[in-house]
């Protein structure tokens, strides 16, 4: 029973990884039906980015922690910046009926993002420096012991998904979004930049996979090929959950961590099989996901 | 010069007040190029199958061997740009069929004493048996996730095979098979089943695209709702087409591991083989069959002066398959097709008066 | 001064050429009816004005100035606003929010959602529900209330009966009076001939892409409208 509430626990942290890492693919295909097989790979870009920020500050700010803080005070902003002249000069372009154009640039850009750091970092696999923080542990009501930082990480993507839910749900932003996405024309017609609302979600996105990077980095270590390992999980947790809805998406990325636990105390070659094995049931018997919005 | 293989079918307006002047219009294929381009086509054919008397001595083998190499890497393009171009179903893991293709044709060779040459087609069949199960799955999805579905299913099949120890597992095993023969000899045997290889796909897409099939086919890709309501069977069709892609990369699959004698998961079921085949379409010009040709031709010429840079061969093809979809959404033979008329591989039918 | 107008109006919709000049003009104050039979090219029109289907510059002007070909958003900042063949309402909003963005343009003026409420009291009531959760006609009067918001000087209307039963029509027509009280100028397209009519102070004809009759709306008769609506 122990056992299985351990799997239970440390399943759903890694699933608020998960979330973290699909809630911007969510967020993209539900605005703009973009799908962004680079989503992987921008996660390990930012993890790069955060080793590379460090690198430069570590003599500045002797405590790691404090490091850390600040590598992710300029990442954010940064990935935000990043996102919105990438869909504005690039993504933009390639938006339409055809799904192949977005899906080459994309896959393109995977390419070029992992032989870029390839060349940059070499391929050995890096981790930044917490102090400690990755390793601290925290005991919660009923004796469960839990990493700090997983939990940490739990948290942020639950208040991230509400944050989104919350944005689409009751700003203008939001509204903005699903007019665009519910027609086009129309929503032009209303006097909406298209073009300026697709950029923004992209940015917000992109600051969504800037964060779940630093804390990949922090948590594990990362090497440049590590990116479409990561979108599959993504692209799992959405497909799992259902689309249309962020919560489903959080439901979708927890019910791949707790099987992908399961998996790993089977045998430590099969939790991420598992994971597979899952998501193609959901997908084969309930297509839709598990919590579809429907329109 | 005249217009060649011009198929000429008169058609009878109905009659009545409004029936026009001339009352027959013909239906033509054939393009000024077509003709020219076909007998230079026979021709290189024709070079190629007799390469091994008339090449210099000890440029043969090597050439023999890129061959082989470019012709897999051309038959797995062609067939994804029918899946993608003219099935309308864009795809991130028909390395899935390359990888048990190679796999089939191994176990047949090595385990079950199957003559090696004759388990290539084999493991293409089944490949293609294969992709009828699978397609229950993937069909669940479409555009960009049906994409990223597939490269999931590849995945499943590279771990699965990857635990599977009669097939060496993760590290992979060697085609034994051909332990006896002569290097030489298998050399020549493997180009010459390469070449017809090749001659086979590019034959039978092109027949199948000039067929009454693959206008039906264009038309499920153009707009599916109208097509449906024409009476034609979009999801068989769409079967067909994902079964036939599957037959032809299994087929690359099975050649390329029989010219390399040995296979492993992680080669076999790489999604870099889409990622190339993605790039040859997409320079070439997508749904179109000299695309492919285009394409391979290209990525052959940089492969060959570039590939020793690694990594910054790499970024420089995605580079190129980047800039080449945002600003030549047609790829270079469709730029060329449009702005000058050229046509190799005529599938449009012309009304001329 | 014409309010808006079209010089030899051409537009093509896909592949098809579908306005072969169009000559058209608007004065402050009217209500103004295009009629025509299915693929006259009516719809066309109205996307060509709103900057849906493009044009060049020249041959659009309103007030004077020339915006053939201007994006949407650039159209509607200026004045024109559309009320969409079809309703199309956004699916995933609210009636209110579909109300609300019909205001992102932010131009002055006497139109903001209470008013809206009072032009047609039954949205207030279905506020919060999803658009698509409400009658036909209600959906016609969301998107009226939508067009309206964005305080227009033009306000075009792309076929408001389509669908709906004659008292629903007769209902959302009878707002039509009290938008010109208040100096709205009016574009109508209507298949209802005779609606058109008693609506409109003037009336255009459309036949395969050009004008075929214009004429005061109390003057023309029977046998000149079928004339020009058919092209018999």
């Amino acid at each position: 029973m122990r056992v299985a509430i351990d799997i239970l626990v440390q399943g759903l942290l890694l699933g608020g990884l998960y979330a973290l890492f699909a809630l911007g693919q969510s967020l993209m295909f539900g605005v703009m039906r973009l799908t962004n097989t680079a989503q992987g790979d921008f996660i390990v870009l930012a993890a790069f980015g955060a080793i590379a920020a460090l690198a430069a500050l570590g003599p500045l700010i002797p405590a790691p922690q404090l490091a850390v803080v600040a590598a992710g005070l300029l990442l954010l902003p940064a990935a935000f910046g990043v996102g919105y002249a990438l869909q504005r000069g690039v993504l933009n372009g390639t938006l339409g009926n055809d799904p192949l154009p977005s899906l080459v640039v994309t896959f393109g850009l995977s390419i070029v993002i992992q032989n870029a750091l390839l060349e940059l970092f070499s391929a050995d696999p890096r981790s930044i420096e917490t102090g400690g923080l990755s390793t601290a542990s925290v005991t919660l009501p009923g004796e469960v012991a839990v990493g700090l930082l997983p939990l940490a990480i739990f948290v942020l993507a639950v208040v991230a998904t509400g944050g989104l839910q919350w944005l689409f749900g009751s700003t203008a932003l939001g509204r903005s979004f699903r007019a665009v996405s519910d027609d086009r024309e129309i929503a032009e017609l209303m006097g909406l930049d298209a073009k300026k609302v697709y950029a923004l979600a992209t940015a917000i996105a992109f600051v969504l996979i800037a964060a779940a990077g630093l804390l990949q980095g922090m948590r594990t270590t990362v090497s440049p090929a590590d990116g479409p390992v990561l979108l599959l999980f993504a692209f799992e947790a959405v497909i799992i959950g259902g689309m249309g809805s962020f919560w489903g998406t959080l439901a979708g990325a927890l019910l791949l961590g707790v099987t992908q636990q399961i998996g790993f105390r089977l045998d430590p070659g099969w939790g991420i099989w598992f994971g597979h094995l899952v998501f193609l049931v959901v997908l084969v018997l309930r297509p839709q996901g598990l919590f579809p919005k429907t329109r | 010069m005249p217009h060649a293989a011009a198929k000429t079918m008169p058609m009878d307006l109905p009659g009545g007040p409004r029936a026009r002047a001339s009352a027959s219009i013909r239906v033509t294929r054939g393009t000024r190029g077509s003709a020219p381009a076909l007998a230079v086509g026979l021709m290189l054919v024709v070079a190629a199958a007799t390469l091994p008397w008339w090449a210099p001595a000890g440029e043969a083998s090597s050439w023999m061997r890129g061959f082989v190499e470019i012709a897999c890497y051309f038959v797995f393009a062609l067939m994804w740009n029918l899946l993608a171009g003219y099935g309308g179903m864009v795809s991130i893991g028909q390395q899935a069929y390359f990888g048990l293709g190679g796999y089939a044709m191994l176990v047949l060779a090595n385990d079950l004493g199957v003559n090696p040459f004759l388990a290539v087609p084999l493991g293409a069949v089944v490949a293609a048996v294969i992709s009828v199960p699978v397609s229950f799955v993937a069909f669940r999805l479409a555009g960009g996730y049906f994409a990223i579905g597939t490269w999931v299913i590849a995945e499943v099949f590279r771990l699965g095979v990857a635990n599977v120890s009669a097939v060496g597992g993760g590290s992979g095993t060697s085609l034994t098979a051909l332990r006896g023969i002569e290097k030489a000899t298998r050399e020549t045997a493997t180009y010459g089943l390469a070449l017809a290889c090749t001659v086979v796909a590019i034959a039978g897409v092109y027949l199948f695209l000039r067929s009454k099939r693959g206008l039906a086919l264009l038309a499920i890709r153009d707009n599916e709702a109208a097509a449906e309501s024409q009476g034609i069977d979009v999801r068989g069709m769409k079967l067909a087409v994902y079964v036939v892609a599957a037959l032809g990369a299994g087929l690359a699959g099975a050649l390329y591991f029989l010219g390399n004698l040995r296979i492993s998961p992680d080669a076999a079921f790489s999604v870099n083989w889409t990622a190339f085949a993605i790039f040859m379409v997409v320079i070439g010009g997508i749904g179109r069959i000299e695309g492919p040709i285009v394409g391979a031709l290209v990525f052959w010429a940089l492969n060959k002066f570039l590939s020793d840079y690694g990594t910054w061969y790499l970024l420089g093809l995605g580079l190129l398959a980047i800039l080449t979809t945002l600003f030549f959404r047609q790829g270079l033979w469709g730029w060329a097709q449009q702005r000058w008329g050229w046509s190799l591989f005529p599938t449009q039918r012309r009304l001329e008066p | 001064m014409t309010l808006l107008g079209t010089h030899g109006l051409t537009a093509r919709y896909g592949d098809a050429q579908a306005l072969f000049g169009i000559d058209f003009r608007l004065e402050p104050g009217e209500v103004v009816a295009i009629i025509g039979a299915n693929g006259a090219g009516k719809s066309t029109f109205m996307k060509a004005l709103t900057g849906l289907v493009p044009a060049p510059r020249e041959q659009v002007t309103f007030e004077e100035e020339p915006i053939g070909g201007l994006p949407p958003a650039e159209i509607v900042r200026r004045g024109i606003a559309l009320v969409p063949e079809g309703r199309r309402l956004f699916p995933s909003l609210s009636v209110e929010e579909n109300l609300r963005m019909g205001a992102t343009a932010k131009r002055a003026g006497p139109w903001h959602l209470e008013r809206v409420y009072g032009l047609f009291p039954i949205l207030r009531e279905k506020r919060a529900q999803p658009s698509t959760a409400l009658s036909g006609g209600q959906q016609q009067m969301v998107a009226i209330g939508r067009a309206l918001m964005g305080n227009p000087k033009v306000l075009l209307c792309d076929e408001l009966s389509l669908g709906l039963a004659p008292v629903v029509i007769h209902e959302i027509y009878a707002a039509v009076p009290a938008l010109c009280a208040e100096g709205m100028t009016i574009v109508v397209v209507e298949q209802d001939v005779a609606l058109a009519q008693r609506v409109s102070q003037r009336v255009y004809c459309f036949q395969e892409g050009r004008v075929a009759l214009e004429g005061e709306s109390a003057a023309l008769t029977r046998e000149q409208i079928s004339q020009a609506y058919f092209g018999v």
